[in-house]
Order: structure tokens, then C-alpha cells, then sequence
């Protein structure tokens, strides 16, 4: 039966993709955030996960205006990046696996979740950051990916709320998959940072914090708030993070805190890392 | 029939992508998702009004678009990540675009964001349990 190893939650930030690219971890500016990620290798190294989900948002790579999915779940086997006019180096493409795909399809529709289902989808900085932060250093992938992508970019967006229940759901789908499989979910996004309007440069550090304290041990308090409450706070761009909650919501109501990490800024953002496991 | 209200609609300097915006800039925010293409990226260089003209824009879109006003493009319907793709690749950070909005240098606006560090340190012991090296 597959098994979910533990939940990570980390930004997307382009401009760590970037940073990479250029190889300026260690350069002041850097540093201590790439350092943070230092203990999340290491977890994942331990816990060997076969398979990542990534929770994250297209930037208008694979989804223009013209269809909008507010769930969409990669079914493939493959998935390419690409170039997304955001002058990021293109990184290779991601094993999927299409069978669980199509086991978490039908047993997330099968929960209500009317989910759309995608047999091509090219990913974006929001999934491939993550990868990257997490493997970037290793010559190849060395787990499968799986995109489950929510829209934050038009609104209406779904709810913090519905994004809890979807991790709920999640687990369930995960957990009757009669194959052994060690899967991670990745929450990404956010935190706090709004790149439009006079308003841009908008980070609220407390807030930030607020919520990581909530991801951990109160999930339902993040989950209350609408999008307007954390766009007020978050910034527009930083209502992102209530995709954290489709992979907290995945995890047993309390958690062991395995790494906390918090840095600002970077680029125009908060940046916050989490490892949370089940508590046994 | 009117565009339905809402409780964002009043947020200082913020220009929520929604519906209204969605259907009003359709074209615009077109021509910018072109932008993922390289060989378009330099059709439009070579002769931006052409260019512009292909997309079924407004007049103060393409005027906008022409004159690289960040700003006047969000305020008739640019989607940022969609905006992203004119500035970045002609050599403009979102540092850049962001003092754009704000009618201020990227060295005062970069300043602003590094503010955000202040008392860091404090209020990360304060919130406990945090990695710090």
C-alpha cells in the first residue's frame, strides 16, 4: 500500500531557480537561505520517498486564460519544462506515473473533487524550483513527480478551506493505493510578497510566521481566513500559500516539526521551508 | 448588468486579477503569454506596433504597451505574471517593476523589501524552534 513519508512546504521562488543557474548559494545574499534547505535533503535522503506530489500554481506556461482548471492533476508519464519568458534556464523533464495518477483521479472525483485531469502538461517555475531545491544537486531526478496544480492567478480561487478538505481527500487517495509506494507531498507557494500595483513589495514577516505556526499545529486557523483576509495580509501573490494546506491536510492532525526555516527577503518574498512527519 | 463587487476591490494599490479584468484584457494578456516563445519575443522587438496590432488590443493597451508603462498595463488589465514576460526578458527584475509602480528607484525599493529583515533574528527566537545554522 503506498504510504506518505511526510509533507514539505518551501516557496517557488523564480529567482531561486536563478540563483542556482549562477550557482550563488553561497554568496552573502543566499546563504543562509540555501543553507536552511541543507536539513530537507538530508530528511528526504532518509526517508527515500519514491514519488513527489507538488502542490503549486501555473504562471501561464501550460495554462493560458482561455481554460483555467482550478484543480488540475498531471496523468502522464512524462512532463517537460519549458521556457516561460522568464529568462530561467529550461531543466530536464520529470518521470510521472501515470497509473497512480489515474488511481488519485478517479478517487479524488470519486470523493467529490471534480478535478481535471491533464495527459500533457508542461511545468512551470512553481514545480520546478521546488525539484530543483530539493535534487538540483543530484545528476538526475531521483523520484517521480506528480503536478497537481491550483489556480491562485484569476480569481475566483478556490477557498483556504477547500484546499484542507483536498488534502484530506489526498491522503485517502494516496492510501488506498494497493502498490508500495513511499510518496512526499510538497505544499509550495508564497509566503507573503505582492509583485503588482503601488502596493508591490507588500511582506508581512508576523503573518508569514503566524501561518507556519498554524501549518504545523493549527491548520484550521489558516483555513478559516478568506482570500481577502490573506490577500490583505499576504499580498496578492502571497494568498499562494494556502496550497500548503492541500498538503497539510494530508497529514495526521498533529505533526512532529522535523525543520522550521524562515528568511527574508528573497527576491520580493518571504520565504518559508517546513518537514513535517506524522506523529506516531 | 454590472460587474458584481467585491470585498478586494478596495485594497490600496492593489489590482486583483479577477473576471472583469480577465475579459477586458483578454487580447493584452494574449500578446504577453506569446511572450513564452522566443521567436516572438523578437517579432515584437523588431517591430512592436505590428506586433501589438495582431492581438485585437485597445488603443491605451497598445499605448501603454509602446511606452513600457508597467503600471498604466495593470491598471487596463495585465495579469503580473503575464506582465513578467515583457519586462524579464528586456532586462527588468520584478525589483525593477515593483519601484516602477511605486515611481521610485529599484535602489529605494530594494530597500524597502531589505527593511523587512529588520529584527528578524527576534522575532524567529521569539516564534521558537526555528533552523538558523
Amino acid at each position: 500500500m503506498a504510504s506518505i513519508v511526510g509533507g514539505v512546504t518551501t516557496s517557488h521562488i523564480p529567482a531561486v531557480g536563478n540563483a542556482m543557474t549562477n550557482k550563488l548559494e553561497q554568496t552573502p545574499y543566499w546563504k543562509r537561505f540555501f543553507d536552511g534547505y541543507e536539513p530537507v535533503k538530508q530528511w528526504l535522503h532518509d526517508v527515500d520517498p519514491d514519488i513527489a506530489i507538488v502542490v503549486y500554481n501555473d504562471h501561464g506556461l501550460n495554462f493560458f486564460l482561455d481554460k483555467v482548471p482550478t484543480i488540475a492533476l498531471g496523468c502522464a508519464d512524462r512532463y517537460a519544462n519549458a521556457d516561460e519568458g522568464w529568462g530561467l534556464q529550461t531543466l530536464a523533464s520529470f518521470d510521472g506515473d501515470a497509473q497512480f495518477s489515474w488511481h488519485l483521479a478517479e478517487s479524488l472525483i470519486g470523493q467529490e473533487f471534480d478535478i481535471t485531469t491533464c495527459q500533457e502538461m508542461l511545468v512551470d517555475h512553481g514545480f520546478i524550483v521546488p525539484m530543483a531545491l530539493m535534487w538540483g544537486h543530484l545528476p538526475e531526478w531521483p523520484v517521480k513527480g506528480i503536478p497537481l496544480a491550483i489556480n491562485t492567478v484569476q480569481h475566483p480561487i478556490p477557498s483556504a478551506k477547500r484546499l484542507l478538505a483536498l488534502g484530506h481527500a489526498l491522503r485517502a487517495a494516496i492510501e488506498s493505493y494497493p502498490e508500495d509506494l513511499k510518496v512526499v507531498i510538497f505544499g509550495t507557494g508564497g509566503m507573503s510578497h505582492q509583485l503588482q500595483g503601488e502596493r508591490a513589495g507588500q511582506i508581512d514577516v508576523d503573518f508569514d510566521l503566524q501561518c507556519m505556526e498554524a501549518i504545523c499545529h493549527d491548520p484550521g486557523w489558516l483555513a478559516g481566513l478568506s482570500t481577502t483576509e490573506i490577500m490583505k495580509r499576504a499580498g496578492t501573490e502571497g494568498v499562494e500559500v494556502i496550497m500548503w494546506l492541500a498538503m497539510r491536510g494530508a497529514l495526521n492532525a498533529d505533526v512532529n516539526v522535523v525543520h522550521k526555516h524562515y528568511h527574508v527577503p528573497v527576491s520580493n518574498t518571504g520565504a518559508g521551508v517546513l518537514v513535517l512527519e506524522n506523529a506516531s | 448588468m454590472n460587474w458584481k463587487k467585491h470585498d478586494y476591490d478596495d485594497i490600496p494599490g492593489t489590482y486583483v486579477f479577477d473576471g472583469k479584468t480577465a475579459n477586458a484584457a483578454y487580447g493584452l494578456n494574449k500578446l504577453l503569454f506569446s511572450f513564452n516563445h522566443e521567436e516572438n519575443r523578437q517579432a515584437f522587438a523588431a517591430d512592436p506596433g505590428a506586433y501589438a496590432d495582431k492581438f485585437g488590443i485597445t488603443a491605451a493597451q497598445k499605448a501603454a504597451l509602446l511606452d513600457s508603462d508597467y503600471l498604466q498595463l495593470l491598471r487596463l488589465g495585465a495579469n503580473i505574471y503575464f506582465l513578467a514576460k515583457l519586462a524579464v526578458p528586456r532586462g527588468f527584475t520584478m525589483q525593477d517593476t515593483g519601484a516602477a509602480f511605486q515611481g521610485i528607484t529599484t535602489e529605494e525599493f530594494q530597500a524597502k523589501l531589505d527593511a523587512k529583515a529588520e529584527d528578524l533574528r527576534a522575532k524567529l527566537d521569539a516564534a521558537g524552534g526555528f533552523w538558523n545554522g
